[in-house]
């Protein structure tokens, strides 16, 4: 008989319950303002946060209420930027699309090792253990792939020990840049195209012994440049976007072949 | 019950048994939205808030339905049934009628929907044999006693963050063991016999 009771006064709570909630659903139903819903529409929906709001949700209700800017969403590219801006009724500021880039070309062959880590497959524990990396190099990318995890765009793989970012995939939601705990990672404008794969700022002599393709600052680049566009800081060969005119004349003079045109 | 019983309650929820520190009930909230005062008191008011609605209504249910029918082993489903639709209901009615409170609230109400503190509370009511007020008394001082400990903790963590502690203890561990010596400190309370 209990059997029977339980199946009867749990069902009948449930019933009871799921009926209150579908009253009250519509007797205290609040109205969304319409604009939010067709913003919302408009996002790429990953819920990335590359625009600093909790999730689209959260854009899409910032937007609405007219308090933050249409191109915020990088992940959805400009065209929605536009449709967003169409909707609010105002002119879209052109949204400059970013794309990850990993400033770091240590990988396996040329690189030298500070030590063999088989600890767990993450940045943060692979830095612990003295030197802030597990390449001689202290400034090398670690690669165990914190911004892979962290990319929802499939557009970061490890390629031989190095964070590679594929320039197709990537939206510039800056997950990655976020993710990497050592701030290797920089969102750079994709019509930036010439870029130094090195960060390291070590002096040259160090950095020859560490890593076959690593900037010994030679100042070649800097004086060869026909636009005053590069100038090493740090031993470390430095673009200022502002000036590069793309013409990728610095590619074919660097020593370490480090400097690169980067094709898409 | 006498005045003194249901003071007795109230003052054991929040300083002697309290919910976090000599419970363990509602870890997840208290380690998860500490990381800022103001995020900690608007969870900390949540938990109040239904905790207190949760155990007047779970003690009608008990003691009206179950018990009546002698179906007092289902008090688990039937409370979790309760407090999930009451959550639900609550959010409802508070994003119609205050919305301040609602977006006080925010995203914590949800949230505790499935908080084994406030499933807790109402199955310690029924275990303890609490009439209705002293139900209701012992849901909001334990609600109080979880605001208590996570507003606590969540300054101490704001510190914590200007500390110079040994760098492989950065970010959860040090949170564990910060945690660990403000339970010990509420260590100070138990035991203590009132009335």
């Amino acid at each position: 008989m209990s059997i029977v009771y339980s199946v009867l006064v749990l069902g009948a709570l449930g019933a009871i319950f799921g009926a209150l909630l579908a009253f009250a659903a519509k007797i205290f139903h609040v109205e969304v303002d319409p604009k939010q819903a067709a913003v919302r529409e408009c996002l790429a929906g990953a819920n990335c946060g590359g625009c600093g709001y909790p999730g689209c949700d959260g854009y899409a209700a910032a937007v609405a209420k007219g308090e933050a800017p249409c191109n915020k969403c990088v992940a959805s590219g400009p065209e929605a930027a536009a449709k967003i801006a169409e909707i609010m009724g105002v002119a879209a500021s052109d949204a400059e699309k970013m794309v990850a880039f990993v400033p770091c070309s240590g990988c396996k062959d040329v690189a030298e090792m500070r030590f063999n880590y088989t600890g767990p497959e993450d940045c943060r524990a692979a830095m612990l253990f003295g030197g802030k990396s597990n390449k001689l190099c202290t400034f090398a990318c670690i690669g165990m792939g914190n911004c892979v995890k962290a990319c929802k765009f499939d557009a970061m793989h490890i390629v031989k020990g190095v964070a590679q970012v594929d320039r197709s995939k990537c939206v510039g939601c800056g997950a990655c840049a976020d993710a990497c705990p050592k701030d290797i990672v920089k969102l750079l404008p994709e019509k930036q195209k010439v870029v130094v794969a090195c960060r390291s700022q070590d002096k040259g002599a160090q950095v020859m012994k560490m890593c076959k393709a690593g900037c010994i600052g030679c100042m070649k680049c800097q004086r060869e440049c026909p636009n005053d566009a590069i100038h090493v800081e740090n031993f470390l060969a430095k673009i200022d976007p502002e000036k590069c005119t793309q013409c990728g004349h610095c590619v074919g003079t660097c020593t370490r072949q480090i400097i690169r045109k980067l094709d898409a | 019950m006498t005045v003194t019983e249901y003071l007795s309650i109230a003052i054991g929820a929040i300083l002697i048994n309290n919910f976090i520190f000599s419970q363990f009930l509602g870890c997840c909230p208290f380690l998860g939205c500490s990381s800022k005062v103001e995020t900690a008191s608007g969870m900390g008011l949540a938990v109040v808030f239904v905790m207190g609605l949760a155990s007047a209504i779970c003690y009608v249910v008990n003691e009206f339905i179950l018990v009546p029918l002698g179906l007092a082993f289902l008090k688990t489903l039937a409370f979790i049934l309760v407090i999930a639709a009451l959550v639900q209901f609550v959010e409802m009615f508070l994003k119609k009628a205050v919305p301040s409170l609602y977006s006080a609230l925010g995203i914590y109400l949800p949230l505790i929907t499935t908080n084994c503190a406030v499933l807790g509370v109402v199955l310690l009511n029924v275990q303890n044999g609490y009439d209705f007020l002293g139900s209701v008394i012992y849901g909001i001082t334990g609600g109080l006693g979880f605001m208590l400990a996570i507003v606590l903790f969540a300054s101490v963590r704001e510190r914590i963050q200007f500390a110079d502690y040994p760098e492989c203890f950065e970010g959860f561990p040090i949170c564990l063991i910060s945690a660990g010596l403000v339970a010990l400190a509420f260590m100070g309370f138990s035991g203590m016999k009132i009335f």
